[in-house]
């Protein structure tokens, strides 16, 4: 920028033409050491203007910081939560997410672009040479402390005293065994909660849109339907608990499309219900197309054939999908016959 | 007869036969002028259905065949109702391009009264639901949180939390929800286009319908806020994960090296 203010001819005399360390090749250094190149200056170095300059730039950049950050206070004092604001391109967004952001923005910028300009500019950039110390010790510490090592092995008298060496080692050994046994208190063991759900002979299907208990005839060919069993509600304290085993998918294929025989006795005049958990690692999985009659988990793509049993077809899931057998019962609504035959969800140690 | 003839001089007789004439006028009136305005309507019904029926054999039927029976190259039209012709033509989906995956929304070729010509047509061939009023899907006053929920129960697993859509299996995706008509909403909900499952009144109610379109509304309109700003398509952590490490870092990268490049030495070398 001012190089050009300068000419050359300004320029000090250059000391040599090469510093440091500089040696020839020889028998046990077989490559020449060149050493630095000369050193060059700087404007600042040479024009007290130029410095000037550069130290005003500095101070103005950590000035804008000052008064960026005094913004941020600002903004966070002054600008209400919900006050939006529309800004170009990005539409109508929070007024003070914006105001924090560009003022927090540019008080740690201001700040990182004042250091870095400093230190280029107005810091000594002179190099230098510091030769690399040898990473062992010198002799005469090492024997020390092999010394003062074999002194205090003879004064605490461990080879001597075999019964203390015993018992320390045995002392030793069996602490961590107390922190075993509090590994204990994590929880008490699932038992059989895995293998059931919520669902009971005679229990009602509810939908989960209405909280209404479902009829065979609301579920139409091609429609998709939530369903918890009755009795279940969102308010309950053990609801995500009971809801992530019994969650189920109610959906309704033409009885022809069935191709799985269990799937069709087990379904209502086509009415299916499948359990809605992944049987890879349990994520809701209620992608259907109903054309296909394919389910997609959104997680890992496992794909299941619902006119099929819920076969996996694609994916890493490692069982079908636990069909609840349901009927109709005299009032005309949709009730489940028994529990699930298999455990829901994703597969466990002891499932078999 | 006698006694009538005698009285045809009463000062009242006029006011009778009067009373009488009107009776009996307004009487046939009655009886035939509505009749008369059901056939005139049956008329215009008949004539939609007419015209729908032409339009459909230029337009529909080399996939559809010729009485809607579905061919190998697109399903029966019996019994999908009109609402499912308004939405599939209505967002151009219909009449399709190319068989594939998926039939994509494009522009709509059709005026909305061919449109309704064709809904006609296709709603005589066999019953479905029908075009919802505006009554029907106007969301003002619906409840936004429960519509949230709903959607986020329903529809979230294929079009995303926000109605961003998303991708399925073998090509097929959920498409966005961004400028779609509240009409539109509500007759996919209603028919299930394509592979989208159907969410009948029975199971999910015209309420719910309605809260649904409201909250859409709220999170996928023009006058939406979004607080967190850029919302770089709405997708959630991937594309926000992408954006920092190819933009962000990027950008922190190109400084340091423009720094770096940049020499503070007063002779240029």
């Amino acid at each position: 920028m001012s190089s050009q203010e300068n000419p050359e001819e300004n320029l000090p005399a250059q000391h040599g033409t090469a510093h440091g360390a500089v040696s020839v090749a020889d028998e046990k250094h077989p490559f020449a050491d060149p050493g630095l190149p000369p050193h060059e200056h700087r404007v600042q170095d040479i024009d007290e203007r130029a410095a000037k300059r550069s130290e005003r730039t500095v101070a103005l950049l950590f000035t804008v910081s000052m008064l960026a950050t005094v913004g941020f206070i600002a903004s966070y004092v002054t600008i209400d939560i919900d006050q939006s604001a529309y800004i170009w391109p990005i539409g109508h967004i929070s007024a003070l997410n914006f105001a924090l952001g560009c003022t927090l923005g540019l008080a740690l910028f201001c700040i990182g672009a004042g250091a870095v300009h400093w230190a280029r500019t107005l810091m000594s950039d002179e190099e230098l040479v510091d030769e690399r110390h040898p990473i062992e010790a010198p002799p005469e510490v090492k024997t020390k402390v092999m010394a003062d090592f074999a002194q205090g092995a003879k004064e605490s008298a461990l080879g001597r005293r075999k019964l203390i060496r015993t018992t320390m080692f045995g002392a030793l050994a069996l602490f961590p065994l107390s922190g075993v046994v509090l590994l204990r208190d994590l929880g008490p063991l699932p038992g059989t909660v895995l293998r059931h759900t919520g669902w009971r002979k005679g229990k009602l299907l509810v939908n989960m849109n209405t909280n209404e208990p479902l009829r065979a005839s609301d579920v139409t060919v091609g429609s998709l339907t939530f369903a918890k069993p009755e009795g279940l509600e969102e308010h309950d304290h053990d609801f995500q608990t009971q809801i992530a085993k019994d969650a189920l998918m109610i959906i309704r294929i033409q009885p022809d499309d069935i191709k799985d025989k269990r799937e069709l006795e087990w379904s209502h005049e086509g009415i299916v219900a499948y359990s809605k958990i992944c049987t890879h690692v349990g994520c809701p999985i209620s992608l259907y197309e109903q054309q296909t009659h394919h389910a997609l988990c959104p997680c890992h793509q496992s794909t299941f054939d619902l006119a099929d049993g819920a076969r996996v077809i694609f994916g890493p899931a490692g069982h079908a999908l636990p069909q609840l057998r349901i009927g109709v019962n005299d009032e005309g609504y949709l009730e489940a016959l028994g529990d699930f035959e298999e455990p829901v969800g994703p597969a466990f140690w002891e499932r078999g | 007869m006698k006694k009538l003839s005698a009285r045809r001089r009463h000062p009242l007789a006029a006011l009778v036969v009067l009373l009488i004439a009107l009776v009996a006028s307004g009487g046939l009136y009655a009886a035939f002028a509505p009749a008369e305005k059901a056939a005139a309507d049956e008329t215009a019904q008949s004539l939609a259905i007419d015209e729908g029926k032409k339009l459909y054999a230029v337009g529909c039927a080399s996939c559809h065949g010729p009485s809607a029976q579905g061919t190998s190259d697109g399903p029966p039209l019996v019994g999908v109702g009109a609402a499912a012709v308004d939405f599939q033509v209505g967002t151009g989906r219909m009449p399709a391009q190319q068989p594939g995956a998926q039939v994509p929304r494009k522009k709509v070729i059709y005026t909305q009264a061919q449109i309704d010509q064709l809904a006609a047509f296709v709603a005589s061939l066999g019953a479905g639901p029908s075009v919802p009023t505006e009554e029907q899907y106007d969301p003002t006053g619906a409840d936004l949180g429960k519509g949230g929920e709903l959607f986020r129960t329903n529809c979230g697993q294929c079009h995303a939390a926000s109605g961003k859509g998303g991708a399925l299996s073998e090509g097929k995706y959920a498409p966005t929800l961004e400028d779609v008509s509240p009409k539109h909403i509500y007759e996919a909900m209603q028919t299930g286009p394509q592979n989208m499952p159907s969410f009948p009144d029975t199971v999910m109610t015209e309420k719910n319908k309605k809260d649904i379109i409201a909250y859409l509304h709220a999170v996928n309109s023009d006058d939406t806020v979004e607080p967190g700003g850029l919302n770089l398509g709405g997708l959630g952590p991937v594309s926000e994960g992408l954006f920092g490490w190819v933009f962000g870092l990027g950008a922190l990268i190109a400084v340091a090296v423009w720094v770096a490049a940049r020499t503070a030495k007063a002779k240029k070398s």
